[in-house]
């Protein structure tokens, strides 16, 4: 299994008071997944994606990605993880300002040691794959936000991680632009990424096989389905 | 890594050209300070150097204390005679040679051409005693000075002046109420602090004693060469103790004359210009300290203008220390800049400066001063980029990434 989460609880401390954003989580993913996950504002979804991602530690719970049990590992550990291994999509695109297309794409390499022909290479071949060729010179600002968030998923595939997260990664965008973000989600899934998705919105989630509903930090629902239209690209 | 911090630093600094401008005015004008003194005292020093190196190691010079706010020789009677000079060569075997130096300026004309140089009056023994020679024609001889001869030489700045440069030897010239025949031009010798020491008309002491009269002769400065290095320590007491018992200075009198070796001399220039460095020091430690917190103040502000940048750095596997080179490379960056521009700008300041004023020896920018200004501007950098790019590294990457 590529993710194993058992009884994940996460506790925010805001002054005297508690919040248990993930209150006994357990969830487990296998590669080649494509998994949405849904529920209403402030039922958790970020925070499970923030644990995911390793860019947090849980209160309690144990979570094994790639049987390695991620809650005991240092802040490096996790950089490095972060590095290799998790693909982040943002809702907001998150891109660098003043730094091309190419170059945004190239950052996790940097700090994974890549050579800088190999890294221009790699970056290069990433724009292509999203559809950016001649693009790829332009900074964010010379770009529409469907192409904003291709750099980004560009980036976060940049290092062939095991997984690839995205929070809300079309609620910034059009529903024609978002359909065809979703469609390249597709696309990667079928070449065989592991994705996981959060959103709001059902027509999004329409994509994935597998939806997981969240409230109060709690799985209220895990269930199986058949993709829309998923077999309809292939 | 490195060089991919330098770039981003680089293109950090360039987007806000003219904050980083300012941010490294207090470096840029500190370093421009260090570099623009530093380069005249050098100058200056090497000038001396060479100077006294002229005259050698064995040079030794006594003048007449004329301190008006000396209470050893207010209201004494100060002397400083030729015949004190003859006392010492006699009783003071050290000595190798003397000559008497009497120095006033004077006018001279060579028919309609007038000039206004400095007049020696010196002996036979100038020439070895200063480490000063005759370019064309001869120097005046013992015979010259015993018969008190109407014989002068001209500085080659003086020849040029009256218009005798090519043709000098057999003139007369007017010097005050005298006529006296060039026998003589001097070498070329240069400036400093704006006396001239080729605009010059040299004369027998025993011609200058008779024109302008004993009483003028009553403070004079006395120029020696000792035999050896190892001997003007020795001859420096032994002058002291004659020259005390002749001018009857009692045990608890302070000395109304001065004797300088040339050791003395390099080391009482090199004090004062010492002394000026480390007021300038001083100075820049303060301009850096400014420019140092200004940097610190402007790397504050681009760390929290870059919170969310530094939250998608951590999110793609940025390391603590990744970040905390970033910015630190970024700060030492601007500061180092900063330390190139001061450097620059203190070179041409230097240059400028040494030109300006009329007779000071040109500029000299050394190597390790160089060295000094780029190591401090980038120190400056490094202690001050720490404290932001420790805060820059301690950037929480979720609240980052929610920042706006
Ligand atoms: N840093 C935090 N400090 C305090 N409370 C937080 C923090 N982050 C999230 N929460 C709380 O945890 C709960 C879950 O938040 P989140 O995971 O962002 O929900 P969602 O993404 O589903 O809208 C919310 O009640 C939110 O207010
Ligand atoms: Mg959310």
């Amino acid at each position: 299994m590529l993710i194993d989460i058992k009884d994940l609880v996460k506790v925010y401390q805001m002054g005297d008071n508690q919040v248990r954003a993930l209150d006994g989580v357990s969830v487990g993913v296998s590669r080649g997944e494509y998994i949405a996950i849904m529920g209403p504002s402030g039922s958790g979804k970020s925070t499970l994606m923030n644990l995911i991602g390793c860019l947090d530690t849980p209160t309690s719970g144990v979570y094994r990605l790639n049987d390695q049990v991620v809650n005991e590992l240092d802040d490096n550990a996790l950089a490095r993880i972060r590095n290799k291994e998790i693909g982040f999509v943002f809702q907001t695109f998150n891109l660098l300002p003043r730094t091309s297309a190419l170059e945004n794409v190239e950052v996790p390499l940097i700090y994974a040691g890549v050579p800088r022909v190999e890294r221009h290479a790699r970056a290069r071949k990433m724009i292509d794959l999203v559809g950016l060729t001649d693009r790829s010179h332009h900074q964010p600002a010379e770009l529409s936000g469907g192409q904003r968030q291709r750099v980004a998923i560009a980036r976060a595939l940049v290092n062939q991680p095991s997984i690839l997260l995205a929070d809300e990664p079309t609620g910034n965008l059009d529903s024609k632009t978002g359909e065809e973000i979703m469609a390249l989600f597709d696309t990667l899934n079928r070449e065989g990424n592991t994705i996981v998705l959060v959103t709001h919105e059902e027509d999004i989630a329409a994509h994935a096989r597998r939806v997981v509903r969240l409230r109060d930090g709690k799985i209220l629902e895990d269930k199986a389905r058949e993709p829309k239209g998923g077999e309809a690209h292939g | 890594m490195w060089l991919e911090n330098l770039r981003m630093a680089l293109r950090s600094i360039m987007a806000n050209k003219m904050r980083s401008f300012l941010t490294t005015l207090g470096i840029i004008v500190g370093v421009a300070a260090v570099i623009g003194v530093v380069s005249i005292v050098q100058g200056l020093n090497f000038w001396i150097a060479g100077q006294l190196q002229g005259v050698g190691a064995t040079y030794i010079t006594v003048f007449p204390n004329r301190d008006p706010n000396d209470p050893d020789v207010a209201g004494r009677d100060v002397k400083l005679t030729f015949e004190d000079g003859q006392a010492i060569v006699a009783a003071v075997p050290e000595i190798a040679s003397f000559t008497p130096v009497y120095f006033r300026g004077e006018r001279v004309r060579l028919r309609d051409r007038k000039a206004t140089p400095y007049l020696l009056g010196v002996g036979a023994a100038f020439q070895e005693v200063n480490n000063t020679w005759v370019e064309k024609g001869r120097f005046f001889s013992d015979i010259d000075v015993a018969a008190r001869a109407r014989v002068c030489l001209v500085g080659p700045e003086l020849a040029d002046k009256l218009g005798i440069a090519a043709q000098a030897l057999g003139k007369d010239l007017d010097v005050g109420p005298v006529t006296f025949t060039v026998v003589g031009v001097m070498e070329k010798q240069g400036q400093m602090f704006g006396q001239n020491y080729d605009n010059i008309v040299v004369i027998p002491f025993t011609t200058a004693r008779e024109i302008y009269g004993d009483e003028a002769m009553k403070q004079i400065r006395l120029d020696f060469q000792a035999r050896s290095a190892d001997d003007v320590q020795r001859a420096k007491d032994l002058m002291t103790a004659l020259l005390r018992e002749r001018h009857g200075i009692r045990r608890d009198q302070g000395d109304d004359f001065q004797v300088l070796l040339q050791e003395e001399i390099l080391e009482t220039t090199s004090k004062i210009l010492g002394g000026i460095t480390q007021v300038v020091g001083a100075v820049v430690g303060i301009a850096l300290l400014v420019g140092g917190i200004g940097i610190m103040n402007i790397m504050l502000v681009t760390v929290r203008e870059r919170t969310r940048e530094i939250g998608v750095r951590k999110a793609v596997g940025a390391r603590r220390a990744d970040v905390l080179a970033q910015f630190l490379i970024e700060a030492v960056t601007l500061s180092a800049l900063g330390g190139i521009v001061g450097i620059l700008g203190g070179w041409g300041l230097g240059v400028l400066g040494a030109k300006a004023i009329p007779g000071f020896p040109d500029a000299h920018v050394p190597m390790w001063a160089i060295g000094l200004g780029f190591a401090f501007s980038s120190a400056v950098g490094i202690f001050f980029g720490v404290y932001p790019a420790a805060k820059a590294a301690a950037v929480d990457p979720i609240e980052a990434l929610r920042y706006e």
